[in-house]
């Protein structure tokens, strides 16, 4: 057990301060903000929550949310059987290696508008491989809001689905060769093997890969906006920079980040249950490689 | 384990999909305006570097990437200098509050960047820190600090306790044992913890392009006001583009057998 030291305070001290400038104090000015109307001569009115019932009751609010929870479902629902796939069939030594985790890694290190200026320009039917492709098999893409969905969620399956590969991969390198030889031994089939032995000592990792998935996800903004520029559809960050009234603006971030905390205590819980344990950490035995 | 003999396919489809769209770009880069617009070609008819050498010569290309690359470098800096020691605080002690500390900071990392921009921009206005690099290292600062805490975190508590108490036994005082001992042991979680510092204030762009205006104009704010303009000059743009991929290509060399561990923020 780790001792009881209240001096560890001095230690978290800087980071408390800096994060509560870069945090709390934007925070809380946001709340201020979300229970008062300001005025065009710049007096802030007392009004309760009349900001947070228009924000509820708003079909715009319930609809991004909706958009949100949609393609955030859809991009988990491709993205994640895609990396673990990907990691299976992925090589174990040799030059194979460093090469699949260097390539695989390039599109997580690109600047989030620069990925949506790639696809921007790759979709175009004057100028885009992807466009003019499209264009001549007798598609015209562009133009209906179901193209824009389809360009958005083949960009985040590009953009991210590397980071579940290298997690499900970490995952699978770190199981001990004597678990295989043992499954040999029952005659267990490939499937069964994956089954009973990968999926579960994936499970930890694969968790993680769908809650940071989710999140990110769920607050996509830069990349829509450089596909599309502020057209359909619309997401909940995009609603929300798109919003004028300052009252209204602040209560829809609060509601957005009250549902981000609850999703993050989610998160936190499973990344914590294990800890204490001594895990066979996968980041280790790839350093070992 | 055993893999079936054409494992291979898959990694090698997955990775011809990843690189398409930047060999678009890469080649639009070396075509002219006019090959672009009117002709639709496989490869660049002839090698034209005329677009990169616009991007170098121009002081506006120079001054955006290096306005860039500054606010990333005093963050990553910033991020951890004050991440080490919260981190051993965290690995190494309990103390009143210290899980929901642990808790409130990785929320951090989880906000939407979108809530931030409106007060963030008040806020360093108040300061009169607006519009400078250090405004947007701080700023940056939100997700990464919590970032580099994890994932230290994570790479401290693989040390064993007991070489804490050897080096105490042996006379060091705190800042000696930390900075010569513990430091070496964990300088792999430290290189780790600076890339995605410095990764995730490099992708970043909602708040950067909404804390700088003209003095510390991040790369990706030129290249959205330029593409969303009228009349594009393509092959710049391309060629900009192109040149942003480069820092994370270098970097990511470093950490290629971490960079799970990163991800999974310190605990794969």
């Amino acid at each position: 057990m780790k001792p009881v030291s209240q001096k560890a305070w001095f230690l978290v001290a800087p980071v408390l301060l800096l994060v509560a400038f870069t945090a709390i104090i934007p925070l809380m000015t946001v709340v201020n903000y979300s229970v008062q109307y300001v005025a065009t001569n710049a007096q802030f009115h007392w009004v309760g929550d009349l900001w947070y019932r228009e924000v509820l009751h708003s079909e715009k609010f319930w609809n991004a949310l909706w958009r949100n929870l949609v393609f955030s479902g859809i991009i988990l629902a491709i993205q994640i059987p895609l990396g673990v796939l990907i990691a299976l069939n992925m090589p174990r030594k040799g030059w194979g290696v460093p090469t699949c985790l260097v390539l695989m890694s390039l599109p997580l290190l690109i600047p989030w508008y620069v990925v949506g200026m790639i696809w921007q320009m790759f979709g175009r039917v004057d100028i885009g491989l992807m466009g003019v492709m499209l264009r001549d098999f007798g598609y015209n893409y562009e133009g209906d809001p179901l193209d824009a969905w389809f360009t958005l969620i083949i960009m985040d399956v590009w953009h991210w689905t590397s980071l579940v590969a290298l997690l499900a991969y970490a995952g699978l390198v770190s199981i001990p060769n004597a678990y295989y030889q043992a499954a040999r031994i029952d005659g267990a089939s490939g499937w069964q093997v994956f089954l009973h032995v990968q999926l579960p000592r994936m499970a930890r990792v694969l968790t993680i890969a769908v809650l940071l998935r989710f999140m990110d996800s769920f607050m996509i903004f830069t990349e829509p906006f450089a596909v599309i520029a502020g057209g359909d559809p619309v997401f909940l960050s995009t609603e929300l920079s798109q919003t004028v009234e300052l009252g209204q603006r602040a209560a829809m971030s609060i509601i957005y980040f009250l549902i981000i905390l609850l999703l993050s205590w989610v998160f936190y819980t499973v990344m914590t249950r294990d800890d204490g344990e001594p895990i066979q950490t996968g980041g280790k035995s790839g350093s070992a490689s | 384990m055993k893999q079936g003999r054409f494992a291979f396919v898959v990694p090698a489809l997955y990775i011809l999909f990843l690189m398409t769209p930047i060999y678009w770009l890469v080649a639009m880069s070396f075509k002219t305006n006019l090959e672009i617009t009117t002709r639709f070609t496989l490869f660049p008819e002839t090698f034209n570097l005329d677009n990169y050498v616009k991007v170098f010569t121009d002081e506006r290309w120079r001054a955006v990437f290096s306005n860039s690359l500054i606010y990333v470098g005093l963050n990553t800096v910033i991020s951890i200098a004050v991440a080490l020691p919260a981190a051993y605080a965290f690995s190494r002690y309990r103390f009143f509050g210290d899980k929901h500390l642990f808790f409130w900071l990785l929320t951090n990392r989880m906000a939407p960047a979108a809530v931030f921009t409106l007060p963030f921009f008040q806020l360093y206005s108040a300061f009169g820190l607006f519009d400078t690099h250090i405004a947007v290292a701080l700023a940056h600062c939100l997700f990464n600090v919590p970032l580099a805490v994890w994932i230290l975190e994570g790479f401290m508590s693989g040390v064993p306790r007991e070489i804490d108490e050897t080096a105490y036994v042996d006379g060091h005082s705190f800042p000696s044992f930390f900075v010569k001992i513990f430091m070496p042991l964990i300088a792999s979680g430290i290189g780790v913890a600076a890339f995605f510092c410095f990764m995730f204030s490099w992708v970043e762009y909602l708040i950067a392009d909404s804390l700088a205006r003209s003095a510390v104009l991040p790369i990706t704010t030129r290249l959205q006001a330029l593409s969303q303009a009228s009349g594009t000059d393509w092959g710049v743009l391309a060629a900009a583009g192109s040149l942003t991929l480069i820092p994370g290509a270098i970097v990511i060399w470093f950490v290629r057998n971490y960079i799970a561990k990163g991800f999974a923020l310190g605990r794969v």
